[in-house]
């Protein structure tokens, strides 16, 4: 039972949190707005002059525009689909009984704290690398032509190392769901004569549903905004060949200085984000009341 | 009911999983184990995997060259420091929404954890902008403040979800004791949330630590953590794998060990609660 006087505490108390965060989410954002509006240029200080909309004329109809958008949906649907794949496979695989199990578990977790510029560049150099990398030694060993993958095929090499990063995320989510699972369920389906494959997809993946979803919610946003993994590995090349939204963004801001364009690219990354993100809080919502 | 298991089942699991678990291992692995090498021996084609002069040259190295020390720093204070600058904004917050909850509370969760979508470059410039202007650029006081204002909305949601599970009722009779708002939180609350606050803090040093957006973007040699100073290692000339394998084993290995620690409260926080 609230009292007035507590409920008015709880506003005192709730008000740092809350003016804070709105601050820091209203205040660049709104700059960023008015900065999409103007010609302004760091190299030429002083010229910032009203634009208009041609900072997103610029910034649409800019091939590389069109480029970035497939990069990052293909970046993020291939991360999507390997870790909810291996995810599912992974926490099976660990629920199951065997010697060892907690150990090969934090082998298997593992991944998920190593910092993005570390794995990247692990895997750029020691596994990757086209003549001392240890891809290029086991297809030398196969009697294979070693690939260079960087170079021959920059996003999927960066979608291996993203998704290396998050498989750990997805099978913990997935195994915790998966021992929720009322094990007497699985015992009457069995007692009734249901195999193991038809138990897994009437019983077990229905059951996953949900942690599923949440997985590709959270995993979607932060896979919008992978940045490290492409700074350290291909600089967005060969061409624009690795280059995301982000990391386009980024580009037009900080190394070519443009700040009306890089606020354009900014405004137009945050209404992609929240398109996803409405569409999969309402999945979740929905999976929620289920 | 535990069913019979049959032990040759157990045992293909067995060689399945560690398999399994070594593949996934493997590049942290190799790693560490690059980093007892010279930069001849990193490079050596076969690899040798076990059997070479195991040395730890590198390590000296990466600290004489660089002064790694100031970068390993840097990256303590900024993770510590913001996580506890956030948890002191958002322990009363999530008390007071956890506790006396109002038909707007679940409207104002949702609100913050909508500001965790909004993807970073959305106010990449504006921040660059205001933070060369306030002499904030390469600075750990920069770097704290936002990585305070991005962790803020993952420990407000943990804390409520922890806090949540605390029996409103103890609180209503210390109130009906005659304890003021202080002493509740200070003798009744804390020692009760002092496990949720303690797993919210191990995430959140984590995440910190692992930042690689703004780390790299608003910092240069000064101030920079250890995700930016292990990306400088990305420069094309020189092959020094030995160095960088040294400096990314003891950058990954204490947040390793917090994590492996901390694999359930890594699941709640990061679903916000909705998977536990």
């Amino acid at each position: 039972m609230a009292t007035l006087q507590t409920r008015s505490a709880a506003r005192l108390m709730m008000s740092p949190a809350v003016l804070l965060l709105f601050a820091w989410m209203i205040v660049p954002l709104a700059m960023t707005l008015y900065f999409s509006f103007l010609r302004y240029n760091l190299l030429m200080p002083g010229m910032e002059e009203w634009a208009g909309t041609l900072n997103y004329h610029y910034f649409l109809t800019d091939p590389a525009f069109g480029t970035a958008l497939l990069n990052t949906l293909l970046l993020v649907g291939g991360v999507l689909l390997i870790t909810l794949a291996g995810g599912t496979l992974l926490a099976l695989l660990l629920d199951q009984p065997f010697f060892g199990q907690g150990i090969v578990r934090l082998l298997v977790i593992a991944p998920f704290f190593v910092m993005p510029t570390v794995s990247a560049l692990v895997w750029k150099n020691m596994l990757m690398h086209p003549v001392y990398g240890i891809f290029a030694w086991i297809a030398r060993s196969l009697g294979l032509q070693p690939v260079d993958w960087l170079n021959n095929l920059p996003l999927f090499s960066v979608t291996m190392i993203v998704a290396w990063q998050w498989l750990p995320f997805a099978t913990l989510i997935l195994l915790t769901a998966l021992q929720s699972l009322d094990e007497e369920q699985k015992e009457a389906a069995e007692m009734d004569g249901a195999g193991p494959i038809s138990r897994f997809v009437y019983i077990v993946l229905p059951h996953l549903a949900r942690a599923m979803t949440v997985v590709v919610l959270i995993e979607t946003i932060f896979l919008l905004s992978v940045f490290a993994e492409i700074l350290v590995t291909t600089n967005g090349g060969p061409g624009n060949e690795s280059t995301n939204i982000t990391y386009l963004v980024y580009a037009q801001a900080l190394l070519q200085f443009d700040v009306g364009g890089a606020s354009a690219g900014g405004i137009v990354a945050v209404i992609l984000a929240n398109l996803v993100a409405i569409f999969l809080i309402r999945l979740i919502g929905k999976n929620l009341e289920a | 009911m535990a069913r019979a298991i049959s032990t040759r089942r157990k045992l293909t699991f067995t060689a399945i999983g560690w398999l399994v678990g070594f593949v996934i291992f493997f590049p942290i692995l190799w790693t560490v184990i690059t980093s007892f090498k010279t930069e001849g021996e990193a490079i050596a084609s076969p690899p040798h995997f076990l059997f070479f002069d195991w040395t730890l040259d590198s390590y000296a190295e990466v600290q004489s060259r660089s002064n790694y020390l100031k970068h390993v720093m840097n990256s303590v204070i900024i993770s510590f420091g913001s996580t506890f600058i956030a948890l002191l904004i958002a322990i009363p917050a999530a008390w007071a929404m956890a506790f006396s909850p109002t038909k707007r509370t679940k409207d104002i969760l949702m609100w913050m954890l909508s500001t965790k979508m909004l993807p970073p470059v959305g106010v990449l410039v504006p921040i660059y902008l205001l933070y060369r202007d306030w002499g904030l650029l390469d600075t750990r006081l920069g770097l704290v403040i936002v990585l305070t204002m991005i962790n803020l909305p993952i420990i407000v949601w943990m804390l409520y979800t922890y806090f949540k599970e605390i029996p409103g009722e103890i609180l209503e009779a210390s109130r009906m004791d005659g304890a003021s708002l202080a002493k509740e939180i200070i003798y009744v609350l804390t020692p009760m949330a002092v496990p949720g606050i303690a797993s919210t803090l191990l995430l959140n040093i984590i995440l910190a630590w692992n930042e690689a957006f703004w780390t790299l973007n608003l910092t240069a040699a000064n101030a920079a953590p250890l995700t930016a100073f292990i990306a400088s290692y990305s420069s094309p000339e020189g092959l020094f794998w030995a160095k960088l394998s040294a400096a990314s084993t003891l950058a990954i290995a204490p947040i390793l060990i917090l994590g492996w620690f901390s694999q359930r409260q890594l699941v709640r926080g990061l679903t916000f609660g909705a998977v536990k």
